[in-house]
């Protein structure tokens, strides 16, 4: 199993039946394509749809139909189409239970940052600022590291933040990571690899807690 | 009073140097056929107020890459290399706003009102202290409204009146900044006589609209993207 496709496989489990998620651009919107068919929860989409659903067999592909991330979907059974005030209204009143993100940097204080490398890569802000000030539970999806092998899971973020303290769960291919009022807390490990070496690959510092029942960050 | 202009004499009456507001997220509601009108005719030191760039050599993009533009006021590049390299080699200027922000500041100026108050950013490098307003023991950010000299809109269907219908994810910015430019320029491939619409059904109602361009067909600019289509 390549790393994307363990991080997508361990996100599915964090969507609870009956809620409304929206899925951010990269890793995250990929997600709905491990949902089970018959799941019952509604997607949002920024762009202005609330019960997006996966991409419709070719012939039946609508070009004036994307999620916020370009791919073709179709809509489920009582979808809604919106314009964006509408569609962030819908996020800023806090209508959205959970958001799936990626980051650039993650930190131990739940910090995120992921729309602005300055001088270097500066996609923009979308609706991430939103997303991640209002939206109930914030679940960041990441590699552990990034492609030069550094750490994006940190004491302190050193990019421009998206927004503070608004992250719960990092889900990685590596481990499942809350952010709580002592540091962050490893629930889950999704490779075979030791504490040591999962703390080598973190530069903020881990407390290993695979079996307890931590208070999450926030509750 | 019929609303409908030739293509080149609606984009003819746009001067070099004037804000535009183009609907569209990605693909769906961008009004390809104006914006490549815009281009033949050349028009230049240009603002446009887009929730995106595009995608490389494609709407928007082709006006900044052709150096038509002198500033963005957009929500999120990160699907147009092109632009990102154009940003950081400093021959455009990029205003990033929040998405739902960038909205709601259209929709104020449509709406005839002149700024709201909101906490989106307010911790944020985004806000610099003169945007906040301490008010009854609080504190928030002023966003100003956002208004614009035109509006380049795709409909899916109009009449000559200019009562607008929007299709699937295309609806997106298009009717917030049909109501927040002074003049608003739509293209549809379906132009009818009114009466084709229930009355509850219109999305736009005319009276925002100035300018009607019927389009003989949809170009491939509108079709699906390949590299989106997931095999």
């Amino acid at each position: 199993m390549s790393d994307v496709e363990r991080i997508l496989r361990r996100a599915v489990l964090e969507i609870t039946p009956g809620s409304i998620v929206n899925l951010g651009i990269g890793l995250p919107t990929k997600v709905m394509h491990y949902l089970p068919d018959d799941f019952d929860v509604q997607i949002h989409s920024e762009n202005g749809i609330l019960g997006a659903w996966k991409q419709a067999e070719p012939e039946s592909m609508d070009p004036f139909l994307i999620d916020a991330s370009g791919a073709y979907v179709s809509l489920r059974e009582g979808a809604s189409l919106f314009d964006s005030a509408v569609s962030f209204a819908m996020i800023r009143r806090a209508r959205v239970d959970l958001t799936m993100i990626g980051a650039f940097e993650v930190d131990a204080h739940g910090n995120l940052a992921n729309w602005k490398i300055p001088g270097r890569f500066s996609p923009g802000i979308g609706g991430a600022m939103e997303l991640a000030q209002k939206t109930k539970r914030i679940v960041v999806l990441t590699t552990h590291t990034d492609k030069h092998g550094r750490p994006k899971i940190l004491e302190t973020c050193r990019l421009p933040l998206t927004a503070k303290a608004c992250v719960s769960r990092i889900i990685s291919e590596l481990a499942v990571i809350d952010v709580t009022n002592r540091g962050l807390v490893v629930r889950e490990k999704l490779a075979d690899i030791s504490d040591a070496d999962l703390q080598a690959k973190t530069e903020a510092a881990l407390i290993f807690a695979i079996e307890s029942g931590e208070e999450q960050h926030g509750e | 009073m019929k609303k409908n202009r030739t293509l080149e004499s609606a984009i003819a009456s746009i001067p070099s140097g004037a804000v535009i507001m183009v609907g569209g997220f990605g693909n769906p509601g961008t009004p390809f056929s104006l914006i490549n009108e815009l281009l033949r005719q050349g028009q230049t030191n240009l603002t446009l107020i887009k929730n995106d760039a595009n995608e490389a050599s494609h709407g928007v993009s082709r006006l900044i890459e052709n150096g038509q533009v002198r500033k963005l006021i957009t929500t999120h590049i990160g699907l147009n290399k092109n632009v990102i390299d154009r940003f950081n080699q400093g021959e455009i200027e990029v205003a990033f706003h929040p998405q739902g922000i960038l909205a709601e500041k259209i929709r104020t100026a449509g709406a005839g009102s002149f700024g709201f108050l909101t906490d989106i950013g307010i911790h944020s490098e985004i806000t610099r202290p003169d945007d906040l307003l301490d008010w009854q023991g609080k504190t928030y950010k002023v966003e100003m409204a956002l208004r614009a000299d035109f509006a380049l809109i795709h409909a899916a269907q109009a009449d000559w009146l200019g009562n607008l219908v929007y299709q699937g994810s295309a609806i997106n910015f298009s009717p917030l900044m049909a109501m927040a430019a002074d003049h608003v320029i739509v293209e549809t491939p379906d132009l009818g006589a009114p009466g084709r619409f229930s009355p509850e059904q219109v999305h736009t109602p005319g009276a925002f609209v100035d300018s009607v361009v019927q389009l003989e067909s949809l170009t491939s600019d509108y079709g699906i993207l390949e590299h989106h289509v997931r095999r």
